[in-house]
């Protein structure tokens, strides 16, 4: 278990108020000025030295994505940092806590990232339906410009660097990075095609890093404390602390801060009291929010959750969002419903993602009714295939894949259902009078 | 230049190119929806997927990917065929199995493509989605349950036609392609989405139900609604034509056509003159060829007879009139029906010296009296081009929406001889710079002239000065000398005794009250109800004929159907009258025609680019007068033509005029 010292987020639970005075208790905003002197590539070195992976889904690592910044910025294209606060993922509720209980972690991660990849400014791209935390948000930007500690000469380190906070409208899709930059541009949300990669052409045609809440938030306890110290936890390769958010059927769902690459019963028993009804009640798991395939119960128990552990049981890290379901859950009711989550998120742009998630919602709803043929189970997953790795954004892929792991782990169930609604293929073939 | 390997054979390519370009440099044929040379990539369809090495293990969108050196594409990969059948099935899981209703059968890109890479049959057993018919104006029908949303439509109408009345709201499955308010698009170049449309969701709406294209004879002529000379192909069955589309031409119209252009065609069935007519007792009666001929040839004019070209007429049958007036010892020609006088001793300084495609060259543009957007709506999607490269365009005259931003100097033309230092600095600064006379400027065509050296017009390669004519007989007419010192006042004065009408309608007639006036033309308009003697004749659809566009680009079109009852081509029935005035023409077919033609006028032999000599005539320089409007008050109705058109009467009273039109539920 990681110990209390050895948190980034002292305040995930909110047991303190979020202002500046108590931020600034917790160690915030201390001596920002100092660690800026440190020089933008030391910055990034010390990130990248660190082993921090993006903590947005993909795990890119994030001191790489700084340096892809142009350095020597012109005065009529600035970089600029996103930070991606559009946390929509069902499963996922990680960067809400943040910003409600320590939104100057990200202010302060926001000023030192955004002068490592020398940016002119950030823009906070908030969910629409975070109300409560947007408000907070915003009266924490207003106090550290009232306090200098953002705006101009920010922190008094001779850098200027505003600030914006942006509230979304409430689309999923603008959780993606190139659709994120549309809709701060005034556009519709709808991904944008790559090449160009928004380090050469992102907002408003500029350089531009999009980054996660957490991946800013945790730079500035990094560089405080040594990015070794952040590297002595977790595997190789998956190095640091993380917030695990733990949904569904345990006995404590909670938001805890743990070391990457714990085991998934450690995790469990250690922060939420224990599977339901007892680890052989445990169905399956979706440990990184709805778009990554779910493990069954066996290859979950002892799987470390890093990047790499879930890569091996064929799911991912994703936001370490951990969706556990114990055996009174319908599987195929759960996978269908997320299936309606895609299709009605889908921005509509292109083909595949467009037609394939109706498609595939629909058959997957008389799945769960068992109102099918055993041969449509290939079909759809034939039909996820034709969707997968098609489609502009990786949203056509978060469509497929709950559906890909529910055939290739519960494909019996699947059949059990259709046999069933046909009376157990017991009842006698009808044959037609000649 | 990169090299690239397409299934295996290696190509060079430019600079810049794409994956999908590269392909068909290499000769393979990349399906595809969304992709469009003309407008920006969208990427969505998916249709043209290709695997590409190096690069994810997955196929790429070669209509986005740019080609790299060293790429190696495959286009016939397991991978590409799989990838393909995928796409095309999503896209046929909500498209509704109507081709045999669907006016885009036939022509229609789904059809084409399904059969070449779809898969042959459906595993789709749900419901198909239905969509609500949305409204876009008088031209553009729409079934748009068909749409796949390849967003074509949505690219064209804010990129080139530059009105943003077309969008997508909705998202997911639900996404649909909607007019803004559902009002009709204002564009008059709206007519291009339905060539756009790979699908039958926006056909037209004139044409609907009329025809398969496989019924259809195809005739490539030249369009006369305008001066820019749009290249088209008339679609014709029987005696009919049925549509008109734009046929590719890089320097004149691209690919093209105003809604007038397609639109016009079925006033040729209406209002048209069939017969010969003789007025008798004030009115018009119907008469033989003789007796019409005879009630002509009765008139002794003498040497004392004019001839006036309508907009619409070709250089084949301004000639014989020439040709007869010349052998009866008159030179009274004037093809500038409203009065216009500007000199016409230079060529060069009445015609568009940058060409319609050096337009998009330009960085500095002065449009002078023209409401270019209704006057040569193909030359301003080349203005818009050129602003996209980011050149600045100023403009005198009242202030209408041209369709990109403009600064206005004012309606005064005196600003000519006073211009503001932010233009005389812009052209200072100017590599390409261009002015644009249109017809409210022409009576400055000297100030306008004498702007030429001071804004630095002419320049290495480069002629910036331009008149933007409205007819499309106007330049052929000037080249065959159609045009009097004192425009058409000079004709009046000279009291003629008998005048031609070639297809002249907009002439105001009462000054010529005195005058025999026989009246050549193909529709019941102004100057057959004041004619003497009417005398049928054949629409440009109905004969071959030479035209010569404002940037004096000669270009000959072919006869597309045959002209109704006893009409006939024009230029046969001066020669047939020539003939009963004793002063036979030398030419018997119109070949002969066309020869005689050139040993007078060597220009009009030669198709393409005629070239005229700079040199502007010294005219007075003082520029002075309010503009208080563009010559042009209905872009829908400015020939016989438009005017016997249902479809252009239309769209005329509600694009223009704003009368509201029920439509009927389906």
């Amino acid at each position: 278990m990681l110990a209390d010292k050895d948190r980034i987020f002292t305040n995930v639970y909110g047991f303190q108020p979020w202002n500046l005075e108590a931020a600034i208790k917790r160690g915030d905003w201390d001596d920002t000025k100092g660690l800026m002197a440190r020089g933008q590539d030391a910055l990034i070195d010390a990130v990248k030295a660190s082993g921090l992976r993006g903590r947005g889904g993909a795990g890119f690592p994030t001191g790489t994505k700084w340096s892809f910044m142009p350095k020597e910025p012109k005065p009529d294209r600035p970089n600029f940092l996103v930070i991606n606060a559009d946390e929509s993922e069902p499963g996922s509720c990680k960067d809400r806590e943040i910003i409600r209980h320590d939104p100057h972690k990200l202010i302060e991660g926001a000023l030192i990232a955004g002068y490592a990849m020398r940016a002119r400014a950030a823009y906070i791209y908030i969910r629409g339906e975070y109300i409560r935390e947007a408000e907070v948000l915003f009266a924490a930007v207003a106090e550290a410009y009232d306090k200098g500690l953002i705006g101009k000469n920010a922190s008094g380190s001779g850098y200027d660097f505003d600030v914006f906070v942006h509230r979304g409208a409430g689309a999923y899709i603008c959780g993606e990075e190139t659709a994120m930059l549309e809709s701060l541009e005034g556009k519709k949300g709808q991904p944008r095609l790559k090449p160009p990669f928004p380090a050469g052409a992102g907002l408003y045609g500029c350089p531009t890093t999009v980054n996660n809440v957490e991946s800013i938030a945790v730079v500035p306890t990094i560089l405080r404390r040594s990015p070794e110290w952040f590297a002595s936890f977790g595997a190789e390769g998956n190095r640091g602390t993380k917030l695990f958010q733990i949904s569904g059927h345990v006995n404590k769902p909670c938001v805890v801060e743990e070391a990457m690459s714990i085991t998934f019963r450690e995790l469990i028993e250690t922060h939420c009291g224990g599977i339901r009804g007892g680890w052989d009640n445990l169905l399956a798991v979706i440990p990184g929010g709805s778009s990554v395939p779910l493990v069954p119960a066996a290859e979950i128990m002892d799987c470390p959750m890093d990047f790499d552990g879930l890569k091996k049981v064929g799911s991912g890290l994703g936001t370490a969002a951990i969706i556990v379901m114990d055996k009174s859950t319908d599987i195929v009711r759960a996978i269908s419903r997320l299936s309606y989550f895609y299709k009605h998120e889908s921005c509509g742009q292109c083909t595949p993602c467009r037609e394939g998630t109706g498609w595939m919602w629909r058959v997957m709803e008389r799945m769960r009714t068992g109102d099918a043929d055993i041969s449509e189970i290939d079909t759809l997953y034939q039909v996820t295939k034709q969707v997968e790795g098609h489609t502009i954004c990786a949203l056509g892929d978060a469509a497929a894949w709950p559906i890909q792991g529910l055939i290739k782990h519960f494909r019996p169930e699947m059949e059990r259902r259709i046999t069933e609604k046909r009376g157990g293929g017991l009842s006698p073939m009808m044959e037609a009078a000649e | 230049m990169p090299i690239v390997k397409v299934d295996g054979v290696e190509v060079e390519v430019p600079a810049g190119a794409t994956v999908l370009q590269a392909c068909e440099i290499a000769g393979k044929e990349i399906p595809r929806f969304c992709y469009h040379e003309r407008l920006s990539i969208a990427g969505n369809c998916r249709m043209c997927l290709v695997e590409v090495k190096p690069g994810p293990p997955k196929p790429q969108a070669s209509c986005a990917l740019p080609a790299a050196d060293k790429q190696e594409i495959f286009t016939n990969s397991p991978m590409v065929k799989n990838a393909r059948e995928g796409v095309m099935e999503f896209l046929l899981i909500n498209h509704p199995l109507d081709c045999p209703i669907c006016d885009q059968g036939g022509e229609c890109d789904l059809q084409d493509q399904s059969l070449a890479y779809g898969r042959g049959q459906s595993r789709y057993d749900e419901n198909k989605r239905a969509v609500t018919e949305k409204y876009m104006g008088p031209i553009v029908k729409t079934v748009m349950t068909r749409c796949i949303q390849c967003t074509r439509c949505i690219r064209f109408a804010e990129e080139v036609a530059g009105v943003e009345e077309i969008g997508a709201i909705g998202r997911g499955e639900d996404m649909q392609i909607v007019s803004y308010l559902e009002h009709a698009v204002t564009s008059e170049l709206s007519g291009n989405v339905v060539d756009l449309c790979p699908v039958g969701a926006l056909t037209s709406k004139p044409y609907a139900f009329e025809a398969r294209p496989w019924e259809l004879r195809k005739t490539l002529t030249i369009d006369v609604m305008d001066a820019v000379g749009t290249n088209i192909r008339l679609d014709s069955r029987g005696r009919q034509v049925l549509r008109a589309v734009p046929r590719i031409n890089e320097d004149v119209n691209e690919e093209w056509a105003s809604d007038k252009t397609r639109h016009a065609v079925d006033g040729l069935v209406r209002r048209r003159l069939d017969k010969p007519y003789i007025r008798k007792n004030g009115r018009l009666t119907e008469a033989s060829w003789d007796a019409a001929f005879l009630a002509i040839s009765q008139v002794d004019a003498g040497s004392n007879i004019a001839a006036i070209a309508g907009d619409l007429v070709d250089c084949e049958t301004m000639y014989a009139a020439k040709a007869l007036l010349g052998s009866l010892g008159s030179t009274l020609l004037e093809g500038r029906q409203t009065g216009m006088d500007y000199d016409t001793t230079n060529l060069a300084a009445v015609n568009f010296n940058t060409t319609i495609a050096g337009t998009e060259k330009a960085d500095v543009i002065l449009i002078v009296g023209s409401n270019v957007r209704w006057e040569a709506p193909l030359v301003n999607t080349r203005i818009r081009k050129a602003i996209k490269k980011g050149a600045k365009v100023f403009a005198i005259g009242p202030e209408t929406e041209l369709t990109y931003k403009v600064d206005w100097l004012g309606e005064d033309l005196g600003v000519l001889g006073n211009l503001p230092d932010a233009v005389t600095e812009a052209f200072a600064k100017a590599e390409r710079p261009m002015m644009i006379v249109g017809g409210a400027g022409l009576k400055s065509l000297g100030a306008a002239l004498a702007l030429v050296s001071p804004l630095g017009l002419i320049k290495d390669g480069w002629n910036g000065f331009n008149v933007l004519h409205m007819a499309a007989s106007r330049m052929g007419g000037l080249m065959l000398g159609y045009a009097q010192k004192g425009g058409i006042a000079d004709v009046v004065a000279a009291k003629p005794k008998l005048a031609f009408f070639l297809g002249a309608d907009e002439v105001d007639f009462a000054a010529f009250e005195g005058t025999f006036k026989i009246y050549i033309g193909h529709h019941g308009d102004k100057g057959a109800a004041a004619a003497d003697v009417v005398l049928p004749g054949a629409s440009y659809a109905e004969k071959s004929g030479t035209y010569v566009n404002l940037e004096g680009r000669v270009q000959r079109g072919e006869r597309a159907v045959f002209p109704p009852g006893d009409a006939r081509e024009d230029w046969t029935i001066l020669r047939a009258l020539s003939g009963m005035m004793g002063k036979t023409l030398p030419f018997d077919t119109l070949e002969e025609l066309r020869a005689d033609m050139a040993t007078d006028t060597p220009a009009l032999a030669t198709l393409g680019l005629a070239t005229f000599d700079w040199a502007p005539p010294a005219l007075n320089a003082a520029a002075s007068g309010e503009l208080t409007g563009y010559p042009i008050k209905d872009f829908y109705l400015t020939n016989a033509i438009c005017r016997a058109s249902p479809t252009m009467q239309r769209c005329s009273a509600e694009l223009v005029h704003g009368v509201d039109f029920a439509e009927a539920a389906e």
